[in-house]
């Protein structure tokens, strides 16, 4: 019997996205991404002058990315401050957000990507990374690329598009492995792939190219929302 | 040795060697480092286990003491994972709060030994609800010379599989002198092992030595085993550095990873007790 998703969706129905452009004026750039009930937002600040100075690189622009959850946006009250997981997930952020960007430009220069989770159900640093993806564009930076974000699961056998809170939970049969996943939106670039849970090696390419089919769907909510506040300021 | 930064020449060079198939130690490039695997590091500990891949060594103990159950858990014993990056082991490590690596070896090691179920968390409750053991897995590396989530994955399996439970004296408190008889509940047939396949150019490779690994562009480690002697599952996975990863990457590291894990498997299988 296949998994029946506690929300009604089909296996590779993701929940509804919002993205908005434009939510933090001060900001050189800033977004805001939904899956169903996550919301994320993202502000980008600079290119400007790294300080300290030994922390500079001569040779390109440095991306630095703070992710994390505000202390409500969880059911237990989130601490404030960086933990580990925030740590890391800032981290693979990072790595997810730079292959998109041309560093080069700005030598000796901190790029600075703002996220934060307002209201957290499942798949948060796939909603902040499409949020920064944006705020980067809006703020100007050189980029190849939009970078698109969506988390895979696996439920007992089956494969599922865009996991929540519920079924990150599940625990019947092979119970539930999630799989954070980000790509260039036009290229077959990986540049994010997170797994915890139990999956067969020869099914994980089947859940990648899941996140595929997703990723043409993100692009165009990403590309609409840009191209809106493009058309405003007009 | 303590030159920190890779030059162009040793980069340029270790490059063309990747794409030529060849290393400066004679090994192809999916092949791992010969290991070794002792045991009792401290007396003290519940379990502990000392790996040398090559030239990389890391230590890993086992300790064990009452706790409370976590609220989403309160059938369970806790697991814990954590290590540092000692500036003993490496003149690139240094003193002061964790750097990202020193955060990211112990997570991965958490993920791969928790998905995996290896430990059987549910047998380790005292008193359903109120007390329950807590199991901590320390980390750290001796000296680096490349590959350390690999290598202390292999020695956080051998640790945990040697562990004893400690005994309780009258007041529910653990009693350090008496030595725990029983092991530590294991479920059977499931020994994860973490693989991390480095890219340098288009060329994949595992098993770095510390100038290979200064070198690569990008990485994934993957926490996989042999699930219950059934299937091969993969319980982690975490991509790191700036450089992507293609599809095509993603499927031959699919198809090599079993056959890597079932060959260190059997190599680690002569050393467990």
């Amino acid at each position: 019997m296949t998994f029946k998703r506690p929300d009604g969706r089909k296996l590779d129905e993701m929940r509804p996205m919002v993205a908005k452009i434009g939510v933090v004026p001060n900001a050189d750039g800033s977004a805001m991404f939904t899956f169903g009930k996550t919301v994320a937002i993202a502000a980008v600040y600079g290119p400007r002058l790294l300080h300290p100075q030994h922390m500079q690189d001569p040779k390109a622009a440095i991306l630095r990315v703070n992710y994390d959850l505000l202390s409500f946006s969880v059911a237990d009250r989130k601490k404030p401050g960086p933990s580990r997981r925030s740590q890391e997930i800032s981290k693979v952020t990072e790595w997810a957000l730079s292959p998109a960007l041309d560093l080069k430009e700005f030598p000796n220069t901190v790029i600075d990507v703002q996220i934060y989770i307002l209201q957290a159900n499942a798949s948060t640093r796939v909603a902040g990374i499409n949020a920064a993806s944006m705020a980067l564009a809006q703020a100007g930076i050189p980029m190849k690329d939009l970078v698109c974000a969506v988390s895979v699961g696996k439920m007992d056998k089956d494969l599922v598009l865009d996991v929540n809170d519920e079924e990150e939970h599940f625990e019947d049969g092979e119970g539930a492995t999630d799989m954070a996943t980000a790509r260039l939106a036009n290229s077959d670039k990986w540049t994010l792939l997170q797994l915890d849970g139990k999956i067969q090696p020869e099914l994980y390419p089947k859940a990648l190219s899941m996140a595929d089919k997703a990723f043409a769907k993100i692009y165009e909510v990403q590309k609409k929302a840009l191209k809106d506040v493009m058309e405003e300021e007009k | 040795m303590s030159a920190m930064n890779l030059s162009n020449l040793t980069y340029n060079t270790l490059l063309k060697m990747f794409a030529a198939g060849k290393r400066f130690d004679g090994r192809k490039l999916l092949e791992q480092r010969d290991f070794t695997v002792e045991y009792d590091v401290s007396y003290k500990a519940e379990g502990s286990a000392r790996v040398k891949l090559g030239k990389t060594e890391v230590i890993v103990g086992v300790k064990m003491d009452v706790g409370t159950p976590y609220p989403d858990s309160m059938d369970k014993g806790n697991l814990m994972v954590s290590g540092d990056l000692l500036p003993l082991a490496s003149p690139r490590f240094e003193s002061g709060p964790p750097k990202f690596n020193a955060i990211e070896l112990p997570r991965l090691i958490d993920r791969m030994v928790r998905e995996s179920h290896m430990i059987d968390l549910n047998k380790l409750v005292i008193t359903e609800g109120e007390k329950v053991w807590t199991v901590m897995i320390d980390i750290y590396p001796i000296n680096d010379d490349g590959a350390l989530i690999d290598a202390a994955s292999i020695a956080a399996i051998a640790a945990l599989q040697q562990a004893r439970i400690p005994e309780l004296n009258k007041d529910g408190k653990v009693d350090h002198d008496k030595k725990g008889t029983k092991k530590l509940p294991l479920n059977e047939g499931i020994l994860p092992i973490s693989f991390t396949f480095y890219k340098l150019g288009d060329s994949l490779f595992i098993d770095p030595t510390r100038e290979e690994e200064e070198a690569a562009d990008g990485k994934i480690v993957l926490g996989i085993s042999h699930y219950k002697g059934k299937e091969h599952m993969i319980h982690s996975a975490q991509k790191g550095m700036d450089a992507h990863l293609s599809t095509e990457d993603i499927t031959e590291m699919m198809k090599t990873l079993p056959k890597l894990y079932d060959d260190t498997l059997k190599k680690l299988k002569k050393f467990l007790k």
